[in-house]
Formats: C-alpha cells, structure tokens, sequence
C-alpha cells in the first residue's frame, strides 16, 4: 500500500513540477516523495521507476497519436535507428523512470535508518 | 555506511542528469529531448490542431488579421503598414525560426558556434570573404532608408515578440536536438540573410581555374575552351539589337599583356563555391499571344531544395497593396509574387561580379602592402570566432584598397611555399537596399513603378520580368555591373596599382532590357544577356539549354492558356542532347562497340529527348556524355598542377560543330592521334560498362538514376524527404537534379480578376513534427499545382479560412 502512495505520489509530483521546472525535476519528485513515505532502498528505486515510466509512457504515447505518430516515427529512426514510435516511448519512459528511480534512492539512504 | 550511500546514489543521480541535459557525453541532451513536458514530444503537433489565438503586443499600431487557408498560407490584413511587417516577423519565426537564423549563422560565419570547431574552416572562409563587412556595409544604407528601416524594425520586433513569448517546451525541434537556443533578431540578421543570397547568387566565380588553364594553354587554345560567344545561345535580349555607344570608356591597363595575360602562377585553392546551377527560368507572354488577351508571367527559381525550404508563402494586405507570393524567412516582404496590379518574377545574372587580386605585402606582419609605387597601410579585422564546446578561435583578416585578403598564408598552406595572397573584391561589399526593391515591388501599379523599384536591386543582379494588367511586360538584366575591359578578371589580377581596379559600374540605363517587345514574349534562363554588340564586356559561361527551348516553344505559340504555362514549365526536353546526337550518330562507329554498347545505342536512338520519369535514353545520354567530355578533357586537364575548371558541355558541342578534328579529341598520352570516331567508341564502351552495373542496380530509368532527394538542412536522413518521382533533368526547363532545381514555381495571368498558380516542394510549417511539414513535396514532382487565393476583404468569411489570429496593441 505505501509502495503504492508513493508510486502515485511520485507521478503526481513529476507531473506538477515539470509544468513549472526542468525536466530533472522529476529526480525531486521522487526523492520528495521518498522522504514523505519512506520505503527500503529497492524498493524507493522501483516506486520512482514504476511512477515516471508509467507517466512518461501514457505522455508520450497520447501525445504522439494526436500527431498521427509524424515526428515519433522521424525520431525513432534517428536516435534508435528503427522506425517504431513505441519504442521511442518505451526509451522515453526508461530514461523517465531511471532518474525518478535514482532520485527516489538517494533519499532512501536518509531515511531507511530511523 | 549510510551516508556513502547516500552520496552516492546522489553523485550517479546528478552525474547522469548532467549527462542528459547537454551534449557534454551524448550527441543529444536526451533527458531534456525525450521529457514529453519539454523536449521533442511537445513539437509532435496535433494534426487537428488549431492554429486561431488572439495575441496583443505593445507596439501595434492598429489591428491585423491573419487568415490562414487549409494549406496553412497565412494571408495578413494589417490596418498599418508597419504591423504587417511584424506580423510577417511573427508568422517567420512562429513557422521557421530554427531556419532563418541557421542560415545567417552560416552567413557570419558563427556555425562553429552550433556544430562546434569542424565548422571552423567555414567560418573563416565567409568572414574572409566579408561576408560580415558586407552586411555591415548593407545595414547602413538600408537604415538611411527611413521606410526600409521602419519595415525592418517592425520585422525585427515581430521575430523577437515571437522569441520573447518562447517557452522551453515550445523551442523548435532542432534547437532542442542539438541542445542550444535562439538569440534575438535584429536589423543586421536581415542584412546578413540577404548576403547570404547574395553570395549563392552572385558569388559564383571561376578565377582560379581560369588563371591555372590560362597558363596552361595557348592563347588560340584558351579561346577555343573558353569562348567568350556561343552559337546557339539565344540570348535575354534577342541578337540584332541595337546599342548606343557606352557611356563609360574602360580603359585596359597598358601592362596586361606583360603581367596579367603572361602571368604564369598556379594556384592549387580549393574552396566552396555556391552551386553551378543556381538559375532559374522566367517569362511573360503579352495579351496578344495568350487566348484570354491577357499577359502571364512565370517564374520558378532553381535553388538548393531543403527542408524547411527557402521559401515561405503568404498574403500581406495593408491600405496601401495587396501582395502575394513567395517570401524569405529572414527578411520582410514579398519577393516573388503578384499584386492587384501586376506580377514579378527573377532568375540569376550570373555575371562575374567576384575578383581576385595578387596583393605583396611588405613582411609576414601583412600590416603593409605594395600599391601604386609605395608601401600602404592595411587595415586589420579581428575575427573572433566562438567554438561549440572548445576555445575560440582568433582570424585576423587584413584589409587592402581591393577588400579583404581572404586568401594568404594563415589560410592556405600553398602562400608559404609561393608567398601569393589574394585580395577578394566582390559587389556584395558595397553598400545596397536591394531589400527596398522587393518592398516597392509588392506595391507596384504599372511599368514605371516597375523600373523605380528594381533599380534598387544591385547584388544579386537579377534578370527581373514583369507584366502588369494593362498589358506590359518587361524584362530588365538588372545589378550593380563592373563595367570591364575584355576578360577582366577572368584571372587573377595585379594588385600592385589602381588600372586594375574596377572603373565605374555599367550605368543603369546601360543595362539591357526589352519593354512589349514585338515578339509578344520576354524571357530569361540564365543565359547571355545579350549578344557581342552589347558594348560591355559579359564574360562567359552562361548556361545555354533552358533558353533555348523556351525562346523557340514561347515563338511557336498562340492562344496561350495557364495550362499550357504549367506544360511549359515542368517540360523535360534537353535542347543540348537534342543538338548533340546528330553529331553522335555521325561519327560513332557502331561495329566497334563492345559488350551491351549495341543495345545502349538503340535505346539511345529511340529516345525523344525528353527527361522524363521512364526514361532510359535519358540515363544512357547522361552517363555517355560525361564520360565523353572527361575522356576529350582529362589528358590535358590532368596536366595542371592546381584547380581547374573544364569547358562547358555547350562549349564542346559546338566546337565539335565547327571542327571535328578538335585538336583536343586526341589523347595527347598515348602516340597514335585519336579521332572523334576513337573517343566516341571508346567513351560509349566505357559508359556501357557503367550503365550495366546501373542496370542490374535496378537504377536505369531516369527518375530512379538521377535519384531527387529533398534533405533537411541537418542533413540527418531521419528528417529528409526521400527518393522523389519525376521528371526533369539539369538541362531541361524543369531543371531538377539530385538536391536541387525549381523552389517555386509560379504562373499568374493578369486577368481583370487575377488568377495565379503556384508550388514549392516543401510545407509552410519548418516542424518536423508537423503535417505541414513536407506536403506540398507531392504535388510538386507531379508537376501539379496549387491555386494562389489573392484574398479580399470580403472573403473573410470564405470557408477556405481555417483558422485566424488576431493581433492588437495592448
């Protein structure tokens, strides 16, 4: 259940703070989060990947159906060399979770102890 | 143990952001590009999105309304002038921004700034050139002009309230994939735009490779290669014209024959040089040849094809015109286009307005230079360019009487063996508001109008046709001209005194020009203004083929109509290879032919001249003749130490003509002498060899074999528009090549209500990401149209509108 707060607090957070602040933001959503509800080291890094890949993922995926998948499928072969908007999305959702993840770790070490 | 932890976990975290957010690791910031609140999904724009906002700046002096039609063409209604300038500002940068401002990056030579120091040589060659001194020449007497510097205030203000509005999730794609931002706009930015067509257009030279075969061959041998006439160019203004005497009086230097023509230095510089092919085609047709009594004009200039393209099209209305066509991201106003009244159109001069001259300075210090009998003081120009992710790099640029030295040794590492530094003197130097002829042009009534505004044009010179709804057309071979002696800097010239510098520009009323010609029919394909009893030096090297064929099709013509415009100008016939096959079939001899030679020739024999998408005679002439040309000229060609130039394809065409034992058909590296039989034979053999590899390759029909691609200025393929179908070859009037030919094709036909056509092979929206990115690429290679809507106030309502922003003072 606490696994489950944090992952929704964390989107929430990662959410809100990207309207106002940079995309890194999202390290602090995690490592707020954590402090808030805190949980065992693995367990922080997986509530923050989960919340940012989720959110990352439903982003990116309803943004690119509104634009038919134009830009999604130029990019893709760009940086991943295949054409395939999904696994841009997946990649954008990895690197979205990766650094909430890290973000919610590094707080974890503050707290696990008490 | 908690606290090493801790830090750790805290040092991976911010170490991999650090790495995500800059091109520090990665070629791209790609936490900040991937973000869907930031970075690139924010530019995947709905396809259904809604393009009406109502937007207020400060500054406005009334009220505008932009309409924007289904194809995304914005057509502006201002109640003052000066908005509409920043709107179109607004409309640029909202649509185009990464665009314009690369290309006056490139144009300062600050694109080291962007893709870091492999760009360095770049920048050094364009500030050396001047390229920065001569916008700073420009931007002086555009200011001068209080209309000219209103309008490009209120542009600059437009581009900018776009910027300042600018958040980071709204940047344009490509800021965000390499990972940096704009900058404001100004005045110069424009200036520098402009320079930047100057220097595609009026920086082609070929003095170098002139210099080196000039020493190379005798001076019979020099003519014969580099004629200064050609017999079947139909020149702009038609041959039997007749000329007053000139006004200026150039007087060649008495020591040209000892230290210009007798000059023996052998130049080995490479450098980029703007594309050999940088034309167009434009006419007008006068009523009496057209079925609805009206003139049309045409117009589609040939251009590097990019994505975003060169061209963005729009409508600009304020109380004063109402003028429509294609306009430059980069600077106000409509460049090709029509108004209520009349319609304008361009192709390239393409005189030789670029020289070199051979500057001794004193010491390696370059700060003094030998000129008319004493040791005069150059001025030195700091460049300071700035290094993406490296130091900066300093070039000190020294400046003589002439212009820059862009070449010496600093340069190139040649000047240290033979101590040559080569001072450039270009028109683009001197100071112009070629910009202000644009903007009386879009406001132009009739004829008169016509000629005050295209004074104004001086570099790029222009070959500038008109036609007006009261049945005028026109054609005027406009620029600031050197007026020169015979083969004046056709080679590098002495740079010790002043007989060698350019004596007064060519008059304006001086320049050719035809106004309702009897004919019924101006035109102009980059060929020879006019023919030798034009009593000032032209030079050469004037593209022959595209005139040709629209002189003798316009000739033949009656009863025109817009559709037979639109056949006209994506025809694909090669005038050159049409006259070059009788002259084939006579001398080669067939029973020498080897391999699949035999079943080329026929295909060739069968080909009716046209560039057409099937085609495979066309691919057979094309492979045959260049290795035709490189097996007459490499022997002797191979023999120059430094750059070189071959003679044109006309050139040998028609010396062939005229003499078919052409003294250079021999292989002059082997004892026995060939004949043109030989060098016909062993030329197709060797073609035949290439066009079988081609074959097999699947790539023997033309449109496959010339393979048009059209590539975003990134040139990374993601982004490209690739392998277009259709027709059109580099000497046919639809001029299409690899990356490059017509940008903007353009008919209107000056009936009492205007009725216009036109296409470009792009999108209005520079994004990538946009469904208006690339789609009127389609329409384009079909040879299909779009018609032009000269919007009225009264069709507010128009259900071509799709969408409309406003735009207020608050």
């Amino acid at each position: 259940m606490r696994f489950l707060t944090a992952v929704i607090l964390v989107m929430i957070l990662g959410f809100a703070t990207c309207l106002l602040f940079p995309w890194w933001s999202i390290a602090l959503a995690g490592f707020i989060t954590i402090l808030a509800i805190p949980l065992k080291p693995l367990q922080s890094f997986f509530a923050g990947f989960t919340a940012l890949f989720v959110l990352w993922f439903l982003l990116s995926w309803w943004i690119s159906s509104n634009n038919d998948h134009i830009l999604a499928q130029r990019v893709s072969l760009l940086i991943l060399k295949v054409n395939s908007p999904f696994l841009l999305m997946l990649f954008t959702a990895f690197i979205g979770g990766l650094i909430a993840g890290l973000g919610a770790l590094t707080a974890s070490f503050l707290k696990a102890k008490k | 143990m908690k606290i090493l932890a801790f830090s750790i976990s805290a040092i991976v975290t911010g170490v991999l952001i650090v790495i995500l957010n800059s091109t520090l690791v990665l070629p791209a910031p790609l936490g900040k590009l991937l973000s869907p609140q930031h970075g690139l999904w924010q530019n995947a724009e709905p396809v259904n999105k809604n393009f009406s906002e109502s937007l207020h700046f400060t500054g406005l002096k009334g009220k505008v309304n932009v309409y924007f039609d289904d194809r995304l063409v914005p057509h502006v209604f201002a109640e003052q002038e000066s908005d509409a300038w920043f709107v179109q500002g607004y409309l640029h940068a909202k649509f185009r921004l990464w665009q314009m401002e690369l290309q006056t990056f490139a144009a300062a030579g600050r694109a080291s700034e962007i893709i870091g120091k492999k760009a360095i040589n770049h920048d050094r060659e364009f500030r050396r050139l001047g390229m920065v001194y001569a916008a700073e020449n420009s931007l002086k007497e555009m200011e001068n002009d209080s209309a000219t510097k209103s309008q490009c205030d209120n542009y600059t203000a437009g581009v900018n309230a776009y910027i300042s509005g600018l958040s980071e999730s709204e940047l344009p794609f490509e800021y965000k994939l390499i990972g940096y931002k704009p900058e404001k706009w100004s005045n110069f930015k424009t200036a520098l735009f402009l320079k930047y067509m100057s220097y595609d257009l009026a920086g082609h030279e070929e003095d170098f490779e002139m210099t080196n075969a000039k020493n190379q061959f005798s001076s019979k041998d020099f003519d014969l290669l580099y004629p200064l006439k050609s017999d079947s160019t139909d020149p702009i203004i038609p041959r039997g014209t007749v000329y007053n005497a000139p006004k200026i009086n150039v007087v060649k230097p008495t020591t040209a024959d000892s230290l210009y023509f007798k000059d023996s230095s052998i130049i080995n510089i490479a450098r980029s040089k703007p594309d050999k092919e940088n034309g167009s085609n434009n006419w007008a047709v006068s009523g009496s040849k057209t079925l609805s009594g009206a003139p049309i004009l045409c117009n589609d200039p040939h251009l590097g094809l990019n994505l975003p393209s060169i061209w963005y099209e729009m409508q600009i209305v304020t109380p004063d015109f109402s003028a429509y066509g294609a306009t430059f991201p980069g600077s106000p106003a409509v460049i090709i286009g029509f108004n209520e009244h009349c319609a304008f159109g361009f192709t390239n001069g393409g005189r030789d307005v670029r020289d070199y001259y051979d500057i001794t300075f004193k010491d390696d210090s370059r700060k003094e230079y030998w000129f008319n009998g004493q040791w005069q003081p150059t001025t030195f120009r700091i460049e300071n360019i700035h290094v993406k992710n490296d130091a900066p790099y300093l070039d000190t640029v020294a400046y003589t009487v002439f212009g820059p030295v862009m070449y010496d040794q600093s340069f190139y590492k040649d000047s240290a063996i033979t101590h040559k530094n080569y001072a450039v003197r270009w028109s683009a130097h001197d100071a112009s508001n070629d910009l202000k002829c644009f903007s009386l042009l879009d406001r132009a009534k009739n004829y008169s109008d016509y000629k005050v505004a295209i004074n104004y044009l001086l570099t790029p010179g222009q070959n500038c046709a008109f036609a007006a709804k009261d049945g005028d057309v026109a054609i005027q071979t406009q620029g600031r001209f050197p007026a020169k002696w015979r083969r004046q800097g056709d080679f590098i010239m002495p740079g010790i005194d002043s007989s060698y510098m350019w004596q007064g520009n060519i008059p304006q009323d001086e320049t050719p020009f035809q106004y309702n010609p009897e004919r019924g029919f101006i035109s102009s394909a980059n060929q020879a203004p006019a023919d030798t009893s034009y009593p000032y030096y032209l030079g050469s090297d004037y593209p022959m083929a595209r005139g040709y064929t629209i002189n003798k099709k316009l000739t033949a013509m009656t009863n025109i109509t817009i559709k037979d415009m639109m056949a006209l100008q994506t025809n694909t016939e090669d005038a050159f290879a049409q006259m070059a096959m009788p002259l084939v079939l006579k001398y080669i001899n067939e029973s020498k032919l080897s391999g699949n030679a035999s079943k080329y020739l026929n295909i060739l024999k069968q080909w009716n001249f046209k560039d057409d998408i099937n085609s495979t005679g066309a691919t057979v002439f094309g492979i045959f003749w260049d290795n035709f040309e490189k097996e007459v000229w490499n022997d002797e060609f191979s023999k120059i130490k430094g750059v070189t130039s071959m003679p044109s394809k006309t050139t040998l065409l028609e010396d062939l003509l005229k003499d078919s034992s052409l003294k250079f058909i021999d292989n002059v590296n082997t004892p026995p002498v060939e004949t043109l039989t030989d060098v016909l034979v062993s030329s197709f053999n060797t073609a035949s060899g290439l066009l079988t590899k081609i074959e097999a390759g699947g790539k023997l029909k033309w449109s496959d074999y010339r393979a048009t691609h059209i590539d975003h200025l990134t040139k990374l393929p993601a982004l490209n528009h690739p392998a277009i179908v259709s027709g059109g070859g580099p000497l046919s009037i639809n001029a299409l090549k690899e990356d490059h030919g017509p940008s903007w094709r353009m008919i209107v036909s000056l009936t009492q209500k205007i009725e216009a056509y036109g296409v470009y092979p792009g999108g209005q929206n520079g994004n990538p990401g946009s469904r208006f990115y690339d789609n009127f690429i389609d329409r384009w290679a079909n040879g299909k149209y779009y018609s032009l809507w000269l919007m009225t106030p009264a069709e507010t309502g128009d259900k071509k509108v799709r969408w409309t922003m406003t735009f207020s003072g608050s």
